[in-house]
């Protein structure tokens, strides 16, 4: 199996291959970035057996040039579609993901950002100390109403009256926070699928989006967070936060290929505008900027 | 995907039975295992260079012993570099000779310092101190209530001021309110922020020098993957932690990064916070960190037979 292989085999592999070309310092260039920036060493791995088989077909030596395919290749692999159809009316999109990751934040930034006028938001997070405050805070902020019941509520009676308001109100789309919750807490992901059917119940075909929030200073467990809210939860989508920090969010890399889930907005701070659709060639020259 | 480093090892050593010294060659097998068990745990890529250079060289030649075969004897190697680099056993907190014992909280967003905070306040109840917390985070929307809503349900009263005066000022006079309370332990909460934030650090630095902390901790998070290292620099930088909180160790994360912040800034961990549950926390024990890290709880076991 590739992933046990080790990294440095890997490379030291395609270093050999090059050895009378240009740079073998290159290639250790290439394992710490990748490593360093959180995309593991599977994702790795893979990514350097494609562009060392790519620049043997094409007889490819000069680092610039290896560069610029690495580039392409890590893009192709975070390649997906970004886009948050809005057709629906109303559009329903529920935030989930681990505590602590931006999903409410991410919330209010979002109404800021769709291209709708009327915005609803729905206070999912029934468990967590102000966790409704905050999104009313919000809500102030962007001019969203919110419809929210009191702390310890049902979590999906709050998605249940949402979907009813929205409805009544003509409301274009409707945001459902929920509690952050660890993927490995069989009970709260199970209230998580409760929340989304209740939902579909009274809107059928909804909700249309599920975002999963994922802080880019997370390490390989993010793999874990995708698989199990992906499966749990139905994600539709991630939105990678917090990219405005040191981290360099490579696990966005690993979670596109490993998961298959399409990476589509980033957040790069704690103000309304800080909130941009994923750019995969954006996204991977950054990570080989350095390179 | 997560194979324990046991399993690894006896492939890497395949054939290799009984006591003796191990080769060069199987010696750079090992290590390579090691790395990759490392790097998968999210141990940062420059510590786990440190740190299989030192593996790598005890394992060469000398220490070896008769009870062990030498995929054990590696084993147990590591295991040893990982407890010594994570310090022995468990630091117990330490109250300043004179009251109040101020606390001071600090870290990225999202971490878990307001959780903390209450968590704390509980913690030191139990051990007969009367605690008080201060809301400092004048940033994310309703950080204040969060803090106060958690300071109701344990009783615990917090100082707060609203959004508008400055975090470092609230510091100040919430310390005095403490003392002028007679309360002995105060916890400081203070607001999220990125290192790359070079004015939101040095407010970190004000706050910190207008409450005067008899400890400052620094609250990370255990997903935290390869940046803990620049993230703890630059905490230490600004804000000379002298120890961590490490948090939300009720999921499934190997947590790499204790090892890697531990590793470069020589501070060590001292609470663990594993819930959302206030009662969930306690304080690190280290000997447990290196088997969650590696995935060795089999191979201490193993070790033991021998
Ligand atoms: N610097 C930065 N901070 C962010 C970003 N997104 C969110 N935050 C901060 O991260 C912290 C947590 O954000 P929340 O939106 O409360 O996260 P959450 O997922 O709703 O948290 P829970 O509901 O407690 O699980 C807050 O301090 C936010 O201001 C971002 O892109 N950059
Ligand atoms: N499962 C689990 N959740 C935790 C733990 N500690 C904190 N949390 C949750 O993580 C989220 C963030 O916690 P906070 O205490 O708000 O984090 P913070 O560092 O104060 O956040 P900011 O002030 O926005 O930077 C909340 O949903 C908490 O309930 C823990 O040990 N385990
Ligand atoms: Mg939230
Ligand atoms: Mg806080």
């Amino acid at each position: 199996r590739r992933s046990r292989e080790s990294v440095v085999g890997q490379l030291n592999a395609a270093v050999a291959e090059f050895r009378d070309a240009d740079d073998e310092e290159f290639w250790e260039r290439v394992e710490e970035i990748l490593i360093a920036s959180d995309v593991g060493v599977p994702t790795t791995a893979k990514l350097v057996q494609r562009l060392e088989q790519e620049a043997l077909e094409k007889n490819i030596t000069g680092a610039g040039e290896l560069r610029r395919l690495l580039v392409e290749h890590a893009a192709r692999m975070l390649e997906g579609p970004v886009e948050i159809d809005l057709s629906h009316r109303p559009t329903v999109i529920l935030m989930v993901g681990v505590n602590g990751t931006g999903k409410t934040t991410t919330i209010g930034k979002l109404a800021r950002h769709l291209p709708a006028e009327k915005v609803m938001f729905a206070a999912g997070d029934t468990f967590r100390a102000a966790a409704i405050e905050q999104l009313q805070k919000w809500g102030e902020r962007v001019g969203a109403p919110v419809v929210a019941r009191e702390r310890g509520a049902d979590a999906a009676a709050v998605a249940h009256d949402a979907v009813e308001a929205a409805k009544r109100e003509g409301v274009e789309v409707l945001i459902v926070d929920t509690a952050g919750r660890l993927h490995t807490k069989i009970n709260l992901m199970a209230e998580l699928e409760k929340v989304r059917r209740v939902i579909g119940r009274q809107l059928p075909g909804a909700p249309h989006e599920v975002l999963l929030t994922v802080d880019a200073t997370t390490g390989q467990n993010g793999l874990r967070q995708a698989r199990m809210f992906k499966d749990v939860a139905g994600v539709t989508g991630v939105v990678l936060t917090k990219l405005d920090g040191t981290a360099k969010g490579g696990i966005a890399l690993a979670i596109a290929e490993e998961v298959g889930l399409p990476i589509k907005l980033v957040s790069v701070g704690e103000g309304v505008e800080d909130l941009h659709p994923f750019d995969a060639r954006q996204f991977a020259e950054a990570l080989f900027g350095e390179l | 995907m997560f194979d324990t480093l046991s399993e690894r090892l006896n492939t890497a050593l395949e054939g290799v039975r009984g006591s003796g010294t191990l080769t060069e060659e199987q010696v750079k097998k090992v290590t390579r295992e090691i790395r990759l068990a490392l790097l998968e745990a999210d141990v940062n890529y420059n510590v786990v260079k440190e740190f299989v250079g030192r593996v790598r060289e005890r394992a060469t030649g000398a220490e070896v012993s008769k009870a062990l075969s030498p995929g054990q004897q590696v084993v147990k190697i590591v295991n040893e570099e990982l407890a010594n680099l994570m310090g022995g056993s468990a630091h117990k907190l330490s109250y300043a000779s004179r009251p109040p014992t101020v606390v001071m909280l600090a870290g990225l967003n999202g971490h878990g310092k307001t959780t903390a905070a209450g968590k704390l306040a509980l913690f030191v109840r139990k051990q007969g101190k009367n605690p008080f917390l201060v809301a400092c985070d004048t940033y994310r929307p309703a950080a204040v209530d969060q803090l106060k809503q958690i300071g109701r349900e344990l009783g615990v009263p917090v100082y707060d001021e609203g959004t508008d005066a400055a975090p470092e000022e609230i510091a100040e006079r919430g310390v005095k309110a403490a003392r002028d309370g007679g309360y002995d332990f105060v916890i400081v909460d203070t607001a999220g922020r990125q290192v790359v934030d070079t004015e939101m650090m040095e407010e970190l630095g004000r706050v910190r020098r207008a409450c005067r902390p008899h400890s400052v901790l620094l609250v990370l998070d255990v997903v935290t993957g390869q940046t803990a290292v620049e993230v703890a620099q630059a905490f230490q930088e600004y804000a000379d932690f002298d120890g961590m909180i490490l948090t939300k160790l009720d999921g499934d994360a190997r947590g790499g990064a204790a090892l890697s912040v531990v590793s470069v800034t020589g501070r060590p961990i001292k609470f663990a916070s594993e819930g959302e549950k206030m009662s969930e926390f306690d304080y690190f024990y280290p000997d447990r960190m290196a088997g969650r890290i590696l995935g060795m709880g089999d191979v201490l076991t193993l070790i033991e037979k021998a």
